[in-house]
């Protein structure tokens, strides 16, 4: 079968690739655009490794074909940091020692990213529901929740100091 | 001992060497490896829990368009299965080679019958359904009942016991005192019986590997695994390259538990790339993973506990009987000898029977075997004390084991860290605080072995005054941060200038596994001695720059210093400017060290556990957790806590949802995250933790293992919590919401009729 000829924007920069009908937004990103920091756990969105923005929505590449990319937006871990310069909660993960193996911590970020985008005082409850999705099996997740709501005060106070 | 106080590195909560690799998605792990030229390799499996192979025909697949090598059990070295053992660490090379290929029969469904290379992988997987198979089908058995009926499938004819074929391929025993006459003297015995199921370790990254193998047979093995060495000697003997032709590289891993300390996919890759002279990349699915790894077995134990009025315990029997899969190995070792070891019992048997039946072969699991152990003693302690009327902390802190006490499995204890984790239990706020209604508070404690064993480390001063370390254990939890702690910490500079480094197998020295809570225990005994050597080195080039004896040369913060004025008076020499005149002063500075670690010390832990049953919907929910371990000393605080917050989690899964389910064809039915159901982060309170610090004498830096013992009282503590919640015990895992309704409704059952 013919590959597909996909036009898309990823992680702000405009991306064009090939891919068959049948491949994943996973796939195209590790297979094709060598962007390895998503993950594949579990290729059923089940565990959240593969976590990515598409339009500022949260999903899992793994359920997404990599067609349906033509014409948005993708962000996915490598657009994180800007630079040399960390996004706040890569820097609060890597103080508070919210990752050990480091396999589910791009879709982690991704997930709280898109949290905090939303929300951006969320309880540990909201923090908790909403990374549900996103597996983790090293760190029984308390430093990851504390990281997250750590960076959410931080950023709370630095707005307020702007203002 | 002397332990380096005041310290400015060792204790403090630095940024791990390898974390901005990973919160930015560069690490490199397994499956993230490519090569050019690379092809994809895939397993056809089978599809019956047991039958005998009668033939493989390949020929259609070989044929295939693009399929480039396909190989069976005929091109993997054969160890007799019948003759001796052929041990390689823990693993016998006989199971080893069946357990990658089934050989003559297959014994689970999911075991790989065949394998292909192609130049995609969806070619590989149309090969795979081109391969005809010819399976007489057997019967099978999945359960322990059924695998040690009389009358059951034999899985293999020669293992014997008792003189006769049977599923039971091992015994072990730890004896002490006189069973019978300590029976006599209680004045309470409870005896019960406890049944857990198949649980997998659950790391995210499923098992990959990329392997090139040269026309010169020179071979590079990118894998998953917790152990380099591990996977360059078992690829060696089963494909007959020797292991000077291996490199084995450790990509950064995704978790394994004990789950990757074996290989299921190297040797395959290995022999595909050698047939096909191509790169060979293969990566399991979830569903593989579910299938055909892991999990730890599933247990029926029977524990018998007396005590007397005044609550010492006077006797106990333990019989653990566990699944070892298809293959015999199941962590006997770990049930039968930890279950007891925090107690002083004068009187005690424990029994340990390994079961095969038709699922795929167990693998080890965090403090293998001790968690199922654990689970039934804690159990039956619990119930003990109270109908002895007393607290249960209280009730283990009479029985504590101390130092002189003798382990049921041999040792005299040193002085241990027990009896601190359980006052600091019983001191803690949580233990003191009130609970509502349908919250009930469970105890449990739990011991694991540790252990030393092989490591080697190698330190090299750079150029320009900075340090690289090099040791051969793959860092899964956090290793390297400990030992950039240590090392920055004796040479007196910032943990910064501390390049951390895992090496290859054909780079570093012999080091074994990262399991067993071994791995910062032995690597920061090499680190720390070779560091030793190097600051000797130091002080001496300082010496013969200052014309004095080395003696008189002190190091500290980083530099060279007279040890007093009658030294001499000279200004500092750091370790900058020693390194910058090392060509002149004797050449390059750097030490290795190799040894065979000894002297690690048992670790034991109490938790506490607060739950909440919905009784309308039979949902348990943990709502406070507080987990006090003796930690040794913790280089780095935040991945000791992480250790165990993370065995924690696991061990909540295990109690309460976790399970393997079979389908009535002898399947699994939940190969995937969805259904095997392990804790995601709503499911999870805050884990506090309490850190106990009783330095290991034997350790310059006072070091234990931390990582197994999290997991080992989780399981006792949730069920004696849900007990004193509900005044009804579960005496099987997980008690998960449908089995918490049965046992809620079975005395409204008992009154209907």
């Amino acid at each position: 079968m013919a590959k597909v000829h996909v036009t898309t924007t990823i992680n702000g920069e405009p991306m064009e690739f090939l891919c068959e009908p049948g491949d994943t937004m996973l796939d195209a990103l590790r297979g094709t655009l060598n962007l390895t920091g998503s993950k594949e756990g579990c290729a059923s969105g089940d565990c959240g490794a593969c976590s990515i923005t598409l339009d500022d929505r949260l999903i899992c590449s793994c359920l997404m074909l990599a067609v349906e990319s033509q014409d948005h937006e993708i962000r996915t871990i490598e657009g994180m940091a800007n630079g040399e310069k960390l996004h706040p909660l890569q820097q609060k993960f890597l103080e508070m020692a919210a990752l050990q193996c480091g396999i589910c911590t791009s879709g982690m970020l991704v997930a709280s990213d898109a949290l905090l985008k939303k929300n951006p005082d969320p309880s540990e409850e909201e923090v908790r529901f909403w990374l549900a999705g996103n597996l983790c099996r090293c760190t029984g997740y308390d430093k990851i929740v504390r990281a997250v709501m750590e960076t959410a005060q931080e950023l709370q106070n630095q707005e307020m100091r702007a203002q | 001992m002397n332990l380096v106080t005041n310290n400015k590195w060792i204790g403090q909560r630095t940024i791990r060497p390898d974390g901005m690799d990973k919160v930015t998605g560069r690490a490199q792990f397994a499956a993230d490896t490519t090569m050019p030229g690379m092809i994809w390799g895939k397993v056809l499996r089978s599809p019956h829990p047991h039958a005998r192979i009668k033939s493989i025909d390949t020929s259609k697949a070989e044929k295939l368009a693009g399929v480039k090598a396909v190989v069976t059990a005929r091109d993997i070295v054969d160890f007799p299965i019948d003759k001796g053992a052929v041990m390689l660490g823990i693993q016998d090379m006989r199971w080893m080679c069946r357990n990658v290929m089934a050989r003559d029969k297959a014994l689970f469904p999911g075991h790989p019958i065949a394998a292909v290379a192609a130049t995609t992988e969806a070619i590989a997987t149309e090969a795979c359904s081109l391969i005809e198979v010819d399976y007489e089908v057997l019967p099978w058995s999945i359960e322990i009942d059924d695998a040690i009926r009389p009358d059951a499938p034999i899985l293999h004819e020669f293992n014997k016991f008792e003189g006769k074929p049977s599923n039971i391929a091992g015994r072990i025993e730890h004896k002490k005192g006189d069973l019978a006459e300590g029976f006599e003297k209680a004045d309470v015995v409870i005896e019960r019986t406890f049944t857990t199921r198949p649980v997998h370790q659950g790391y995210i990254e499923p098992h990959a590997c990329l392997i090139s193998v040269a026309p010169d047979g020179k071979t590079t093995i990118w894998s998953s695994s917790q152990g380099q060495f591990m996977v360059r000697a078992m690829t060696a003997h089963l494909t007959g390259i020797p292991q000077s032709d291996i490199r084995a590289i450790p990509a950064e891993i995704g978790g394994g538990f004990g789950g990757k300390t074996i290989v299921y996919l190297e040797p395959l890759a290995t022999l595909l790339a050698k047939k096909s002279g191509r790169p060979v990349k293969m990566v399991m699915t979830r569903e593989e993973v579910m299938r055909a790894t892991g999990p730890t077995s599933g247990s029926k134990s029977t524990v018998k506990i007396g005590a007397t009025k005044d609550g010492k315990i006077v006797a106990a029997h333990g019989t653990f009987y566990l699944q070892a899969g298809a293959f015999p190995g199941s962590p006997i070792r770990g049930a039968a000898g930890c279950s007891f070891t925090p107690y002083d019992i004068p009187n005690l048997l424990s029994e340990g029977f390994d079961v095969c039946s038709n699922r795929s072969k167990v693998a080890a699991y965090r403090a293998p075997g001790a968690p199922i152990g654990a689970y039934a003693v804690e159990c039956v302690l619990d119930e003990v004390a109270e109908a002895l009327k007393m607290d249960p902390l209280d009730f283990r802190l009479k029985n504590a084991a101390k130092e002189g006490t003798k382990a049921a499995h041999g040792p005299i204890f040193p002085r241990i860290g027990y009896i601190e984790t359980l006052e600091a239990a019983k001191n803690s706020d949580h233990y003191k605080a009130p609970l509502g209604k349908l919250q009930g508070r469970g105890v449990a404690s739990g011991f694991w072995f540790n252990a030393g064993g092989e490591s080697s480390a190698q330190v090299n001063i750079t150029e320009d005054g900075n340090v690289v370390v090099t040791t051969g254990h793959p860092d899964i939890g956090g290793s390297r941060a400990g030992i950039a702690n240590i090392c920055a910490e004796l040479l007196g500079i910032d943990y910064r200038r501390v390049s951390v480094i895992i090496g290859d197998t054909q780079t570093i020295g012999f080091s074994n596994l990262t399991g067993g809570s071994r791995v910062l225990f032995a690597s920061s005994m090499v680190v720390t001695q070779s560091t030793d050597k190097i600051i000797q080195t130091l002080r001496e080039r300082a010496a013969k720059i200052w014309e004095i004896d080395p003696e008189a040369v002190k190091w500290e913060n980083g530099a060279a210093h007279p040890v007093s004025p009658n030294a001499g008076q000279f200004e500092p020499l750091t370790l900058e400017e020693l390194a910058e005149k090392a060509p002149a002063m004797g050449g390059p500075i750097g030490a290795g060290v190799q040894l065979n670690t000894t002297g690690a010390d048992g670790g034991f832990g109490t938790h506490v556990c607060d739950v909440e049953v919905d009784v309308d919907l039979g949902i348990a929910r943990v709502i406070r957790y507080t987990a006090v371990q003796d930690v040794g000393r913790a280089i780095h605080p935040g991945y000791v806590e992480g250790q165990l917050q993370g065995g924690v989690a696991q061990g909540i899964g295990w109690a309460l949802n976790e399970e393997y389910i079979y389908t009535r064809e002898g399947k699994v039915d939940n190969p995937g995250f969805l259904d095997y159901r392990m804790p995601v982060c709503s499911d999870l309170p805050m884990l506090d933790c309490i850190m106990v610090e009783v330095p290991n004498p034997k350790h310059p830096q006072g070091v234990k293992g931390v990582g197994e013992v999290p997991l080992v009282p989780v399981m006792a503590a949730v069920a004696n919590a849900i007990y004193n919640a509900l005044g009804k015990r579960f005496y099987a895992l997980p008690m998960s919401p449908p089995k918490v309704l049965e046992v809620l409704e079975a005395p409204t059952r008992e009154a209907a009729e």
